[in-house]
């Protein structure tokens, strides 16, 4: 296994780092602003991102530098940036330490993509229930106008920038980037028609990028080290960099590690996570987020990088690997998660709307021993119903978890079906009342 | 008409509204800021917050009823938010689910007749290396186990606090690495 020295868990590593301002400058904090600031024109820092080859760390991949290049040169303004730290990705929690932990590292990465693309007001897009980290980043934010790294003139620059933290309420679909824009300008979260596209018409139909908080967190150390150091990192030219991956489920040791992509599952797992956390072997893994198709332990020579996932029939996606032993039920499973994705549908397009709550339906009868012999045919013809028929990419990715347990544990369904019971797990207890009534009991 | 906003809280309103380029942008920050206040959000808020944007009532209202996060009518005073998606509920929280309906006396979605407690079942809260757990209002609470979780219900019922509640988040701890 290559050895790695951490990149953006580094300061928070050391020994009585807190996060503030003093420890980050201190660890070298604020260099790559100081270094570029007034000597480099804006666009060679979008030049210098391009080179390194960084991709969006939230879960779609896309070139960062690429899309800092689609903002319109000649528009008169305002531009927007807007760190999206809606964080909510099933099997996803990086992005909460990197921001409570080492929040001016995130800062600074705005402050440097601001400068290249030419904002002058930029909002971090928090997860509501982010409320110690939307504390964390106005105290940071407070420390960084009293030290001029934000303002009015910035490091007597005249380089003019706000960042402003807006707090979501509760809505996965926020994290999608149009999603996201309608629910910063007050309205309900779903997702815009593209194109056009964030860069021509974003936020107030402005144009506005929209980054993740690792992806802006990887800016600073860019600019620091240089495009060429960046790009040999990993596995190039697709994958460089590292990747802060969130290891969930049943391994020895869960939790947010930082590794160069490239990387097997099998490193992954069994010497990063620590192995199994019992005697019972590997069953599955989820290797991107809840939007990711399953794997199996045929898979485990798979890389961690974004291509090679892919090629796998799955997504590297927002780096939330779970991890499932032997016993785990698969359709319980794609139930709990159909859950997520019904739950979480926005309404907006009926295929997803309609689709996520029979898909919902038929699993619950499946795993509560009520299937018919025709529910896998129909459960795959309605997941097919769905795909490439919704305005975002939501309703492609909800089917994921069926289709794929389908694909490798088809035998477990027709077992279901076949004793009218689930063969791994106890019976369910029943749920007292239903869901909307829930919804109805705490005032929604 | 008196404002459902303290007047600390209405000095801060301008300033919210001025960071968007459009009145509307401040909807959600305004709204937290009614909830706060109220612990709801109420409709004579939703009114006077319309007003304060430009906005019709129902604009308010259709965005209100999007989100989770804000509620349309009181609550008790701790809500138990406890995450059933997947990754949490491969590490047990159906185990704590049932002893917590045992022990508060009832299911998801009431509160305790005290109006202490509030039950909710919730999607992934961004916390699946530290499962099961559960925010209450707005702290999270992690790696849960039945006797950790009895003392942070006491905690609560007693003193209106908990030292159990997470910090900063880090896991694994640097030292544990």
């Amino acid at each position: 296994m290559a050895t790695h020295e951490p990149l953006l868990l580094k300061n928070m590593s050391l020994p009585g780092y807190s996060g503030s301002l003093a420890d980050y400058e201190r660890a070298g904090g604020y260099q790559a602003l100081r270094k570029v600031l007034g000597t480099l024109a804006p666009a060679e820092i979008t030049e210098m991102v391009k080179k390194s080859g960084l991709r969006g760390r939230g879960g779609a991949g896309f070139p960062t530098g690429v899309k800092w290049s689609f903002i319109p040169k000649d528009h008169p303004g305002p531009r927007y940036l807007i760190c999206n730290a809606d964080e909510s990705e099933p099997g996803t929690f990086k992005d909460r330490q990197l921001m409570e932990r080492d929040p001016h590292q995130m800062i600074e990465g705005m402050i440097l993509a601001a400068y290249a693309i030419g904002v002058r007001t930029a909002y971090i897009y928090i997860r509501g229930e982010f409320a110690l980290g939307a504390r964390i980043l106005e105290r940071a934010l407070a420390e960084s106008y009293q030290a001029g790294y934000l303002g009015p003139d910035i490091l007597g620059t005249q380089f003019v920038l706000d960042i402003y933290v807006h707090r979501g309420a509760g809505a996965y679909i926020c994290g999608e980037e149009t999603a996201l824009l309608e629910s910063l300008e007050g309205k309900r979260g779903l997702p815009r028609i593209k194109p056009p596209f964030p860069a021509t018409h974003g936020l107030f139909q402005k144009p506005t990028v929209v980054n993740n908080v690792e992806t802006l967190a990887n800016i600073p150390h860019i600019v620091n080290k240089g495009a060429e150091w960046f790009a040999a990192i990993g596995h190039p030219p697709k994958s460089s960099g590292t990747r802060v991956f969130c290891l969930s489920g049943h391994v020895q040791r869960p939790g947010n590690y930082e590794v160069p992509m490239g990387i097997t599952f099998r490193e992954m797992i069994y010497d990063i996570a620590g192995g199994m956390r019992g005697d019972k072997p590997l069953k599955a893994f989820i290797p991107g987020g809840a939007s990711a198709a399953f794997l199996t332990p045929a898979h485990l020579d798979v890389k961690l990088d974004f291509e090679s996932v892919a090629q796998a029939g799955s997504m590297l996606g927002s780096g939330g690997v779970t991890v499932m032993e032997e016993g785990t039920c698969m359709v319980w499973a794609a139930e709990n998660l159909l859950h997520f994705f019904n739950h979480e549908s926005c309404g907006k397009c009926t295929p997803c709307r309609e689709g996520s709550a029979w898909l919902l339906q038929i699993l619950r009868r499946i795993e509560h021993g009520h299937g018919k012999t025709d529910d896998l045919a129909t459960l795959l013809r309605l997941s097919g119903n769905i795909v490439g028929r919704t305005v975002c990419a939501f309703g492609d990715v909800l089917v994921a978890p069926i289709t794929s347990t389908l694909q490798y544990f088809r035998d477990e369904y027709e077992a279901h079906i076949r004793e009218h019971r689930c063969p791994l797990r106890p019976a369910p207890v029943q749920e007292l009342i239903t869901p909307v009534q829930k919804l109805i009991a705490i005032g929604h | 008409m008196t404002s459902v906003f303290s007047p600390v809280a209405q000095a801060r309103i301008p300033g919210l509204i001025a960071r968007y380029e459009e009145k509307r942008g401040a909807l959600l920050p305004l709204l937290w800021l009614a909830q706060e206040e109220q612990g709801y959000v109420s409709e004579a808020a939703m009114k006077e917050i319309a007003a304060l944007l430009d906005l019709t009532a129902p604009q308010v209202y259709e965005t209100v009823t999007f989100y989770t996060m804000y509620h349309r009518r009181p609550i008790g005073t701790f809500h138990i938010q406890v995450c059933r998606s997947l990754m949490c509920a491969l590490v047990g929280t159906e185990n704590l689910l049932g002893w917590m309906h045992t022990k508060l006396g009832i299911t998801t979605g009431q509160t305790t007749p005290d109006g202490c407690f509030t039950l909710s079942q919730v999607e992934c809260l961004g916390s699946c290396a530290t499962g099961p757990m559960m925010q209450i209002n707005d702290d999270y609470y992690e790696r849960l186990t039945v006797d950790k979780t009895n003392r942070i219900l006491d905690d609560l019922k007693r003193e209106g606090q908990s030292s159990l509640a997470s910090g900063p988040f880090i896991f694994p701890e640097p030292s544990a690495q």
